[in-house]
């Protein structure tokens, strides 16, 4: 196995420290008792899917695509889209045609 | 009326239609009263999460004033209903994908898909339950409550695209549309003793299909027999400059293919025994199915060759990692912003902010499974596992397509069985994730590859039904819908009729 | 929080050694959007140039642009790039509400364009050469405007409002390589880089490069090493520099900035932070609590783009003359001073002086009609030169005119009047004005001989051989023939009626 194997040779490949942060990064509010489920599970699911690690495949391609296509483009011309309505009609709020959220913390990126 | 509209075939319908001895809107009436009777109460199939009686009805309407006007049917699949499965957008019906947070939209566009199956006079009856974003194989994790498989209604009828194959076995409707990301047509197909294909990557547009896992992701027909597959293959099939995956190239001709298949002749062809599927893990009862399977194709007069296919074995583990990545980031959009659920958030006094709102309307909106995914993909990209996970994950999506190449080299097509498994009862694997993930075993390759696979009804064990799963090359479908429909046309002169014709009744 | 202690600059360039990176936005000005059809004209109502894949809107897909990608190949090669022969989009994830998928598809990983270089001319004719890291094609956001608090302001905010119409616009993001060695000439040569680049840019006609409006946006990287060291400083990254001056403002404040904090025995933390346009100096943004990760990975719903050699050749060739180059080349040919040529520019009129000049002008008659009446013009109509209604060629129409005798310059002008007021071409309006130059010998000769008949004193003076006093007589032809004749020739005339007799 290589140094960057993600088996961790003590057993648990992911803590439940782990999965709380995994979850805060994919904006998830899970509760104390969904992540003890999910620590156990999730750890099992990875002890297995690991398995890739077993393959020598330093030569071989990854494969991003299933299909052989590429340069496919559209011509620069334009469509009709959505109008204003349609755009919000989904919109849980809305405020003069824009979308209304919650107050946005930090800075645009 | 003397014959039972919905126990027809897809083309009976359409044949009776055109020739105006029924009309289409007496179609529709059939099937929505069929779905009337056995879908809802406590025991129902619950294939259904929404039924448009009403645009079914309008819809069958302009299919008969075509015909009657004499301009002709838009296609052979004109004023036949459908089942559509919740995952593909919809104009005039909500769109949930089965999942708590998209309760209610109602998307401003159609997909590809809907705009063909419009476009063709096919009336679309409704929309069908699913495992919840199509992350799944029993139907178990729908936000809207758990489908029925009409065999045994205890039983689930797989997933993610349970509703579909479901509504075909309880005569619900003779067409249905699904997407397998994993083998989410093929193993309900197999669970209900239906048909389903999964047409090569990039056969059938994605756009307006609300994305599982982008490079996995094929939308393709179910139906009841092989040539209603075939028929409804050439109607959604074909390129879509708005899908920039989308092959720019012609339709297979499936029809034709599944025309020949049926005249029972088979010989000359090699059909690849992949002998890393059907072994162990594969139950007595689908074992037994698939060596009588392997028998009929040699008498219809195919060689059997055996193939090796080494990397199949750490397919699963490859798309557990690539499935639950891209998902990780699809399912980013589901934010309490533009559309959708949006929870309240008290924040301790203050004004919550959109971050806090985010959190808890994906934590309430999205179900158990969904999180388990997101969280393992976020996981798998993350920048120290990247190489070691996704990364490698990849490689082996290469090798696994390698196999395949090499595998087709010595035979035509390659069969296994559909499904580990018969179906199993509700609620048996719900809490072992790992458990339900195995139920795909047989179909993923197919999938990490991009190529075509089917699933045809081989028999019954135990009164369940079993799949026989049939592989093609990308865009070699028509040998595919060929060696299904002599599969299926064999099967039914041996049992005397169709398997489907032996589901019990479902008592409405 | 303290306010920082600032070095005086001369100090700072004394004992560290400044390097420079700049990262430049661009949004092109293509007919729609990176990955829809959607126009990206700004200042629309907001969402309505939107649709379900711009918005995000679950199963929508993306399909690139081919403009876009020749519009990023072409600024790379301009560039002196090498294009990618191979690459793919990638998928930049965080959550942002600007966002509508919450990942930008960005080339961030493959870019079409890489390594180049561009030679930056400064004030006193020098040259620096800034190295091209990279250019690749991503996707710009969606705007929000913050309710409640301060105005405007982010924090304290109550709620915000959120619009999509630029979000999906294509960007290119252009990346110097680090620049060092510029010393005290730093702030100078960052601000000739965007200058420049800016230019480039316009010359190729992909973006309007618009600062004021974000259309081109630019973030400036900056570290100091002490004199002699050799090692790198930590760099802070700043956003929002968005104009020519606040680029130079603004390497000059981090310079003094950093070397306080040095001084002060601190760390420079590597931190993003915001230009203030007020004050010129510049704050820290919110520090994150973890470090971001963006989970980067092959865009699954768009494949590879990979230019042929074919391709790549053939946008070479629509690359038009360098700016500078074809400034130097003008100065010679129209033999201007560096000074005029730079009026020329900074009044927006070399384009269109060389257009009147290529349609047959003579550069010093173009050059004054634009540079004088039509620039009057233009600031009585509060309009820019180039959004005056009228054509090169028409302008060229009235030099001729003026030229061949047919117009006074006074009614060259009624005739500009005209074509600006919508009365149509140079000659449908010299017709409809009537403004003919009078050159009808007869009626000239009559004018002539009537003026002598009534003024017969002025008459005999100029036969006694005092030529000046025609003047007088040619008043009177001018006033009779309402300003129409040809005041030169009527003055011949004049002459040769008084010595024929
Ligand atoms: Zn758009």
């Amino acid at each position: 196995m290589s140094a960057d194997s993600p088996a961790d040779p003590t057993g648990g490949v992911i803590s439940r420290d782990e999965v709380a942060h995994l979850a805060r990064l994919s904006r998830l509010a899970v509760t104390d008792a969904e992540l003890d489920v999910f620590a156990g599970q999730l750890d099992v699911i990875l002890s297995s899917v690991a398995r890739v690690g077993e393959v020598a495949a330093e030569d071989i391609p990854p494969t991003s695509h299933a299909v052989p296509l590429q340069n496919v483009f559209r011509a620069d011309e334009r469509r009709p889209g959505l109008d204003q309505e349609q755009a919000l009609s989904g919109a849980p709020a809305s405020e003069d045609g824009r979308f209304r959220v919650p107050r946005i913390l930090g800075e645009e990126q | 009326m003397s014959t039972d509209l919905t126990r027809l075939t897809a083309a009976e319908l359409a044949g009776k239609i055109h020739a105006k001895e029924i009309s289409a809107v007496e179609a529709a009436r059939a099937h929505l009263d069929r779905i009337a009777a056995v879908d809802g109460g406590e025991n129902g199939v619950h294939a259904f999460l929404h039924v448009a009686g009403e645009s079914a009805i309008a819809s069958a309407e302009l299919v008969d004033a075509g015909i009657a006007a004499g301009t002709g049917p838009a296609s052979s699949l004109a004023g036949v209903p459908l089942a559509l499965k919740d995952v593909f957008t919809t104009r005039d019906m909500p769109t949930t994908c089965g999942s708590k947070i998209l309760e209610g939209w109602q998307p401003p566009y159609d997909a590809t898909v809907t705009a063909r199956l419009r476009a063709a006079g096919v009336t679309i009856l409704g929309k069908t339950n699913m495992d919840e974003f199509a992350m799944g194989s029993s139907t178990e994790h729908s936000a809207y409550g758990v489908t029925r498989n009409p065999w045994d209604r205890s039983r689930v009828p797989g997933g993610s695209g349970g509703g579909s194959a479901a509504s075909l076995a309880a005569f619900e409707a003779p067409l249905a549309i699904g997407t397998d990301t994993g083998g989410s047509i093929r193993q309900p197909a197999a669970f209900t003793g239906t048909v389903g294909v999964k047409p090569t990557y990039g056969g059938v547009s994605r756009y307006g299909l609300v994305a599982c896992a982008s490079s996995l992701d094929q939308a393709g027909p179910c139906a009841r027999t092989v040539l209603d597959a075939a028929l409804l293959h050439e109607v959604i099939g074909g390129h879509d400059p708005l899908d920039s995956t989308s092959i720019d190239a012609p339709v297979p001709s499936v029809v034709a293919a599944a025309r020949r298949g049926a005249e029972g002749d088979l010989s000359g062809l090699k059909v690849g025994v992949v002998r890393e599927l059907g072994g162990e893990g594969y139950e007595p009862g689908v074992r037994t199915a698939y060596d009588a399977s392997l028998r009929r194709l040699e008498k219809l007069g195919a060689d059997l060759v055996e193939v090796s296919c080494p990397h199949f074995e750490y397919a699963m583990a490859a798309y557990y990692l690539i499935l639950p990545s891209e998902v990780s980031s699809n399912l980013a959009r589901f934010d309490a912003m533009r559309y959708g659920m949006r929870s309240t958030v008290s924040s301790g006094g203050g004004v919550a902010s959109a971050e806090e709102v985010m959190a808890a309307t994906r934590e309430a909106g999205f179900g158990p499974e969904v999180k388990r995914r997101i969280i393992l993909g976020t996981y798998a990209l993350s920048s120290g596992y990247y190489d070691a996970y996704y990364g490698q994950a990849q490689k082996i999506r290469t090798l696994i397509s390698r196999d395949f190449e090499a595998a087709f080299t010595q035979a035509d097509v390659l069969v296994s069985p559909t499904t580990p498994t018969v179906p199993f009862p509700i609620g048996d694997k719900i809490d072992d994730p790992l458990a339900m993930y195995l139920n795909d075993l047989a179909t993923i390759p197919t999938n990490l590859a991009g190529t075509a696979g089917m699933s045809v009804p081989s028999g019954l064990s135990d009164g369940l039904p079993t799949g026989l799963q049939i592989m093609a090359p990308a865009l070699g479908e028509a040998l595919m819908y060929r060696v299904g429909a002599a599969f299926e046309a064999a099967r039914d002169a041996d049992d005397g009729g169709p398997l489907i014709a032996r589901v019990p009744e479902v008592a409405p | 929080m303290t306010a920082p202690t600032l070095v005086d600059f001369d100090d700072v360039v004394a004992r560290f050694d400044p390097t420079l990176g700049l990262e430049v936005h661009v949004e092109l000005s293509t007919n729609t959007k990176m990955f829809c059809g959607c126009p990206t004209e700004f200042g629309a109502e907001p969402n309505t140039q939107v649709c379900p894949t711009c918005l995000g809107l679950p199963g929508s897909l993306p399909v690139v642009n081919r403009t876009a990608v020749e519009s990023a190949m072409r600024i790379g090669l301009a560039l002196n790039c090498s294009i990618a022969p191979w690459g793919r989009f990638a998928r930049k994830n965080y959550f942002y509400p600007d966002m509508p998928k919450n990942f930008q598809t960005s080339q961030y990983d493959e870019p079409i364009a890489v390594d180049g270089w561009l030679d930056v001319e400064l004030d006193d004719g020098s040259t620096v050469r800034v190295g091209i890291e990279r250019a690749h094609m991503e996707e710009d956001t969606g705007k929000s405007l913050h309710v409640g608090g301060a105005t405007g302001r982010i924090h304290g905010a109550e709620y915000s409002l959120l619009d999509y119409n630029r979000a999906g616009v294509p960007l290119i993001e252009i990346v110097t390589k680090m620049i060092p060695g510029t010393g005290d000439r730093a702030p100078e040569v960052a601000r000739a880089y965007v200058t420049q680049l800016r230019e480039l840019v316009k010359s190729l006609g992909v973006s309007d490069v618009r600062m004021d409006q974000g259309s081109m946006r630019c973030d400036v990287n900056l570290s100091l090493s002490p004199k002699a060291s050799g090692e790198l400083g930590t760099r802070t990254e700043t956003k929002n520099v968005n104009s020519l001056r606040s680029v130079e403002r603004a390497v000059r404040y981090e310079m003094t900035r950093q070397a306080g904090v040095l001084d002060a025995g601190g760390e420079i933390v590597q931190e993003t932070r915001h230009f203030e346009e007020q004050s010129g100096s510049t704050r820290a943004g919110r520090r994150k609590e973890t470090s971001e990760d963006y989970r980067y990975f092959p865009e699954p719903d768009l494949v590879p783009i990979a230019p042929s050699p074919e391709w790549v050749e053939e946008l070479r060739g629509t690359l038009p003359e360098l700016p500078w180059e074809r400034r130097r080349r003008i100065q010679a040919e129209w033999g201007v001073s560096d000074e005029e040529i730079r009026d020329l520019v900074n009044a927006g009129a070399l384009d269109l002086v060389e257009a009147t000049v290529a349609a047959g002008a003579p550069s010093g008659e173009a050059r004054s009609w634009w540079v004088s009446y039509l620039s009057q013009q233009a600031n009585t109509r509060e309009q820019e030169l180039t959004d005056l209604p009228i054509t090169p060629e028409q302008v060229a129409r009235v030099i001729a005119l003026v030229g061949e005798g047919e117009l006074t310059n006074k009614m060259g002008r009624q005739v500009v009047d005209g074509v600006l007021d919508g009365e149509g071409e140079p000659d449908q309006v010299v017709e409809k004005r009537g403004l003919k130059v009078v050159s009808d010998e007869g009626a000239l000769i009559t004018a002539v001989d009537e003026a002598l008949a009534s003024q017969p004193d002025v008459a005999e003076k100029i036969r006694g051989g005092k030529i000046q006093a025609a003047g007088a007589i040619v008043g009177a032809v001018m006033k009779a023939t309402g300003g129409q004749a040809d005041a030169k020739r009527v003055r011949e005339l004049v002459v040769e009626r008084c010595s024929a007799e």
